[in-house]
């Protein structure tokens, strides 16, 4: 079984169309009923609405805790908001509450109380769900907004989703990854053997790649780079491909600005199902072939020049 | 001495588990006399540091040696720290505590000389 | 008068938006603006700076003693990140598992903790050719956490005041936000008093806009809403504005031709100058919308 992480840096450039199509291609050659998918972006779960799960188990999802003030033992003395190094206790009508989304869970106001008024609360932070889809079982989650991304609900995703492909033998477990580069990125990427980044030649994008790449080499996982909207910005396509070639990162194909895309999100549907003729759609299936098989067969040669 | 065995039951019979910091539980058999008993690990729904979590359990069970899959950098750390030996079984077969316990006896099992990797994340 | 630019999903043009609109607003104000996007900060691409003055930022980790400490384990004890160990007369630290909260350091009753700064990132400050005081947090690769660099990048001010060119110019601070919807985004718009929320008109563009909205609602914060590549999708954005009064504020549609002016670093009131009364518009139309 192989782990697939498909990742960004930047927001926006198409990680998550990619990835349904790939959830769609994957279901129809020799990897169908052999995927098992994970969507690891849990604040913003968008491949959902592509894939039109049907969810078959829910569970909460309980985060850190949070302190609470029992405003009968509560001597409003003010210790606990001058340890609190996170503005989590407020003043508020000649009483201190806590602020449970500024919060931390460290507890420091807890053992600093003199009347023994502050407990700990677990919380309730979102939903984990396990779903069938058309490309096949999927794991996902959503994280109540304002909540903390620990990465905990991320690990938890793709836990159960590991397990799953192991126990069916199934040849690949692909994951959505969230945007940026801190602690759900550390927790999608980790355990990975292939990282998949969907960048754009803009400025941005080629700026967020390179922190990207950077952090997939931190913790050791091998990556390919696919160019989207590669006719943006022929100068960005280069600047991309010069990067690449500087930290030994082969890219695996362009995708054209194709408006195809947002219509078929609008469906509802893989853009590779939608309309499998049109450029976006072509360029992913292409995309798609050489990275299976770079996937399946590590000693191949993928490079694919652009 | 006392031996610690990451599993994921509490008793001798149940399956082995490679997961250090993540493991339901600890049998701790006694080598000498063969009893044993089980503990269930707090850190399996650990936020993080499961790893250090698990192994103050394993150091205050009494355990000179402990037998996992794998340790992170903090356990193995912790671990060091406390003097407890570390050895190693692959987990990708299913066996039961007592079948480490066998290998253990028959001195089949190898020592861990540094973290078997660079940790987990988030979880 | 601090505005923060956010959309839940990345690359709806929140930077694109954040950056027009502080341009336009420094032709007559003082501008203060902070990239708040620490994990991929982009603002300064569009905006060029000078970057001339850097500060390291993180958390304060425990540092123990070995003369004074009495393996007492109180500090372990109180550590619910399990950042502290004491075993085999040994007290060990991981720093990478410390959230900085001291707490261990004023529970010790041997005095036997002080703190060092744990370095998780960096903030860049100075100001652009415009005269905006710029700061922008960039955060360390294979750091996990965002919100304490956040919280730094909040209290910068600018060692050179922001130019003001007009009559009657006004303090205006904008902050560009990271994606998603969870904590980073709350901290952002922590003490803010207008949120714009930059979307696109499809399925993605929606469901991560309500998010955000949510949190805005739940902060009690006044909002609108800047629908951005108009025309490609659907219009299900502004039929759930309009269900939940939340007003679109300025639409700017799908042109290839800014779309690629983006793309090399252009901002878009300078690719598409047509733009520039359009975001005057909007900033006099945000500060009538909050309550004096």
């Amino acid at each position: 079984m192989k782990q697939l992480v498909i990742l960004s840096g930047k927001g926006g450039t198409g990680k998550t169309s990619v990835t349904a199509a790939f959830a769609h291609l994957a279901s129809l050659g020799p990897f169908a009923d052999r995927v098992v998918l994970a969507d690891a972006d849990v604040d913003a779960a968008n491949l959902e609405l592509v894939l039109k799960p049907r969810i078959l188990e829910q569970q909460e999802f309980r985060g850190g805790q949070v302190a609470e003030i029992d405003q009968d033992r509560c001597a409003v003395c003010g210790a606990c908001e001058s340890v609190c190094r996170f503005d989590a206790i407020v003043e508020r009508d000649g009483y201190y509450v806590v602020d449970p989304i500024a919060c931390d869970g460290c507890a420091a106001c807890v053992y600093q109380c003199p009347t023994g008024g502050i407990a700990m609360h677990e919380q309730v932070v979102g939903n984990f769900f396990v779903s069938d889809c058309r490309s096949g079982p999927l794991y996902h989650a959503d994280l109540f907004p304002g909540q903390e991304n620990s990465g905990k609900l991320v690990a938890l995703v793709k836990q159960h989703a590991r397990r799953r492909a192991l126990d069916e033998h199934r040849l690949l477990l692909l994951v959505d990854g969230p945007p940026g580069i801190g602690c759900p990125v550390i927790s999608a990427v980790s355990g990975a053997d292939l990282a998949l980044i969907v960048t754009e030649p803009t400025v941005a994008g080629i700026h967020d790649l390179i922190r990207t790449l950077e952090t997939v080499r931190h913790f050791g996982v091998r990556a390919l780079v696919c160019i989207n909207k590669a006719d943006l910005y022929p100068a960005g396509v280069e600047a991309i491909a010069a990067q690449c070639r500087a930290s030994d990162i082969a890219t695996v194909g362009t995708i054209p600005f194709d408006l195809t895309v947002a219509d078929a999100m609008v469906a509802g549907e893989a853009v590779t199902a939608f309309r499998p003729a049109a450029p976006a759609a072509v360029a992913i299936a292409a995309v798609w072939e050489r990275m299976s098989a770079a996937l399946m067969n590590f000693n191949t040669p993928i490079n694919q020049d652009v | 001495m006392k031996l610690a065995i990451s599993c994921s039951g509490t008793t001798l019979d149940s399956p082995f588990d490679a997961r250090f910091g993540r493991a339901a539980a600890f049998c701790v058999v006694d080598t000498d006399t063969g009893a044993w008993t089980a503990h269930a690990n707090p850190a399996l729904s650990a936020t993080g540091g499961a790893g250090v979590q698990a192994a103050q359990l394993v150091a205050k069970l009494g355990a000179q040696s402990v037998v996992s899959g794998a340790y992170g950098p903090k356990a193995f750390d912790t671990l060091s720290a406390a003097g407890i030996a570390m050895l190693l079984a692959a987990g990708n077969e299913a066996r039961s505590a007592a079948d480490i316990l066998a290998l253990f006896q028959a001195g089949d099992l190898i020592q861990a000389g540094a973290p078997s990797h660079t940790g987990h994340h988030g979880g | 008068m601090r505005i923060v630019v956010a959309s839940g999903k990345g690359g709806t043009g929140k930077t694109t938006v954040a950056t027009s609109l502080a341009l336009v607003a420094a032709e007559q104000d003082a501008v203060c603006f902070r990239d708040c996007d620490v994990e991929a900060p982009n603002a300064a691409l569009f905006l060029h700076p000078v970057l001339d003055s850097h500060r390291e930022v993180g958390i304060l980790v425990p540092q123990v003693d070995a003369q004074t400490c009495t393996y007492c384990g109180t500090c372990a004890e109180v550590c619910q990140f399990h950042a502290i160990a004491v075993i085999g007369g040994k007290t060990l630290v991981f720093p990478d598992l410390c959230h900085g909260c001291g707490s261990c350091t004023l529970v010790c009753p041997e005095q036997a903790i002080s703190e060092r700064l744990a370095v998780l990132g960096v903030i860049d400050s100075g100001s652009t050719p415009e005269g905006i005081a710029f700061a922008q947090g960039v955060m360390n690769v294979g750091q996990p956490m965002a919100v304490p660099i956040l919280r730094e990048l909040k209290q910068w001010s600018p060692a050179i005041p922001p130019a003001a060119c007009g009559e009657g110019a006004r303090d205006i601070e904008i902050r560009d936000a990271p994606p998603g919807a969870s904590c980073p985004v709350v901290e952002t718009l922590r003490g803010a008093d207008f949120v714009l929320l930059v979307t696109e008109p499809t399925p993605f563009g929606l469901h991560d806009l309500k998010q955000v909205a949510a949190i805005a609602r739940d902060l009690g914060l006044p909002a609108g809403v800047v629908v951005n590549r108009d025309g490609i999708g659907d219009d299900a954005v502004g039929a759930w504005c309009a269900a939940n009064d939340l007003p679109i504020l300025l639409r700017i549609p799908m042109q290839r031709r800014i779309a690629e002016a983006i793309a090399r670093g252009t901002s878009l009131v300078a690719a598409a100058p047509e733009y520039r009364s359009g975001f005057r518009d909007l900033l006099e139309d945000i500060i009538s919308r909050v309550p004096a």
